[in-house]
This record gives C-alpha cells, structure tokens and sequence, in this order.
C-alpha cells in the first residue's frame, strides 16, 4: 500500500475527532475523540516514518503514547472531582472560566 | 493481500472512530474506541512498527481503556442536553470538520513529498521491532525517555491530588460557602496535616 493511503486515512481520523469535539457535550466523550485525534496523528507519524525508511518517527509515536497516557489520567481525575463535587458533567454547564 | 488487509482495517478504524461520537452512551463509545485501536494496531502492523502495535494493544487497549471504563461506571452516562449554546452548532460542525478534511487532504496530495506515492523504501527485517525500537529510546533518545518518565510520574500523583477524597468535601457540599472548619461533620478536630490533601 502507498503511504499516501495511511496519511489520508489519518486525516479522516483526526477530522473525525474534531467533528466529536465540536459536538459533544459530555466532557468523557471530549477526552475519547482528543484520543481518536492523538491517535490520528500517530498513525501520520509511523506512516511518514515508513516513508523514510527511518525508525525515529515511531519512537515519536511512542512518546505521543506516553503523553496521550498522562492526559488521560489527569482528565479522568478531573472528571472524578467534578463529579465528586456534585457539579454537572455538561462541558456547557462548567463554563464559569470561559471569561 | 495487503490491501485487502488495509482496507479492513480501515474500515474498522473508521467505523470505531464514528462510533465514539456517534453513541449516547458513554460506555459504547468506549467500546467503539478499542475497536478503533485495534484496527489501528493493525495498521501499524501493515506499516512494519510491530512494537509500536504491540504497545499500542497492551497499554491502549488494554490499561488505558480499562481506565476509562472504571469512570464510566463511577461517574455513569447521562443523556446529554439538545440545547445548543451556538445556534445550529450540530450542523455546522460535520461542515467544519469536511471542510478541515478537505483541506488536509489537499495538502497532502499536493505536496512535492514524491515518496508518497511509494510503499517506502525496502527495510531489513529488524525494521521497528522491540530490539530496534529500545535501541534507539535508550542511545539516541536517552532525555526525552527520561522525561517522559517523569512526565508520567507527576501525571499519576496529579491524578491522585485531583481525585483524591478530601476530608472536608462532606461538609463543603452540603454547607455551601460555610467551609470554617468548626462546621465540619463529626468535629474533625485534628489540624490539616500535609498528607491529609492526598
């Protein structure tokens, strides 16, 4: 298969998670597609690495991976202190430090 | 063969990542995820990164997905409210996101990159497996895995500071803005040591 096809593909992904983003109200579903859209960007980025025939690029992907893997502990965390709080999970609701 | 196998794959990938956003339960977007993920395992396969695909089924779609499915069956899947704080944000935001796709694919296929077109260059067959891989994270890349492990440190003691059960959050809740600590439940009487925040 021709990179050109995993690239392309990763795009899709990654438009896919923005359109998630754009609209879904729960702050859960935000932090899944934020994933679907890293992990669109790993694809890219072993892909491309495919392409030069060089293996730094999926040592990229894996620190991407150990990033992702820290966003997600610290939004789940924040998620069970919001709920904790007895504040509402609506990303519409919390929007006190918008300004 | 391969194509065959990509295409596969891609549909999959593709199915799990519309099915993240476009179910009302929290816990089938979940599942639609590890899908997702698997797919891309496998393409990461196609791509010969067999560690990153290892990595990416052990500590993805395993660790990190079980992480997500604990909350969700904490915090539970509430119905999201239609209002919409943005007229017509629904349908304009499939548009955006044609719109961002449109854009990228255009400067994909446009771009002087001539190796696009190709499968890559031949590799030997040691090309992205763990000896390579690992090689390369502790010769070359020494710092930023060092960073990243401290990255993941302070992640994880940032998660147990934010989640973690604070003492006096009984009695802030039901006294709202009466948070002395005289008016706490059952006379906590001992003063806020630096372990009890953990």
């Amino acid at each position: 298969m021709n990179v050109e096809w995993f690239i392309v593909l990763s795009a899709l992904l990654f438009c896919t998670g923005a359109v998630g983003i754009l609209i879904r109200r729960s702050p859960l579903v935000i932090l899944l597609c934020l994933e679907l859209m890293l992990n669109a960007g790993n694809l890219a980025l072993v892909a491309f690495s495919r392409m030069v025939g060089n293996q730094e690029g999926q040592v990229f992907a894996i620190v991407v991976m150990v990033v992702a893997a820290c966003e997600v502990v610290v939004g789940l965390g924040l998620i069970v202190a919001i709920f904790r709080r007895k504040l509402p999970l609506d990303i519409d609701d919390l929007r006190e430090l918008r300004g | 063969m391969e194509a065959a196998l990509f295409f596969l794959a891609a549909v999959g990938a593709l199915g799990g990542a519309v099915g993240v956003i476009a179910m009302r339960n929290p816990f089938f977007s979940v599942l639609a995820l590890i899908v997702h993920l698997f797919a891309l395992a496998v393409l990461f396969l196609l791509l010969t990164a067999a560690f990153v695909a290892a990595a990416q089924v052990v500590v993805y779609a395993g660790a990190v997905m079980v992480l997500y499915v604990f909350v969700v069956a904490y915090v539970g899947g509430g119905g999201e409210s239609a209002w919409e704080p943005i007229p017509g944000q629904r349908l304009l935001a499939p548009l955006i996101g044609i719109a961002l796709f449109v854009e990228l694919s255009i400067a994909v296929l446009s771009s002087a990159l001539l190796a696009l077109g190709t499968e890559g260059p031949e590799v030997e067959p040691g090309f992205g497996d763990p000896a390579a891989i690992g090689t390369l994270l502790l010769e070359k890349f020494l710092l930023p895995f060092e960073a990243s492990s401290i990255l993941l440190l302070l992640a994880a003691v940032g998660a147990v500071v934010l989640a973690g059960r604070r003492r006096e959050d009984g009695g802030a809740v039901t006294s709202t803005g009466h948070s002395a600590p005289e008016a706490r439940p059952e006379g906590v009487t001992a003063p806020p040591s630096p372990g009890a925040s953990l």
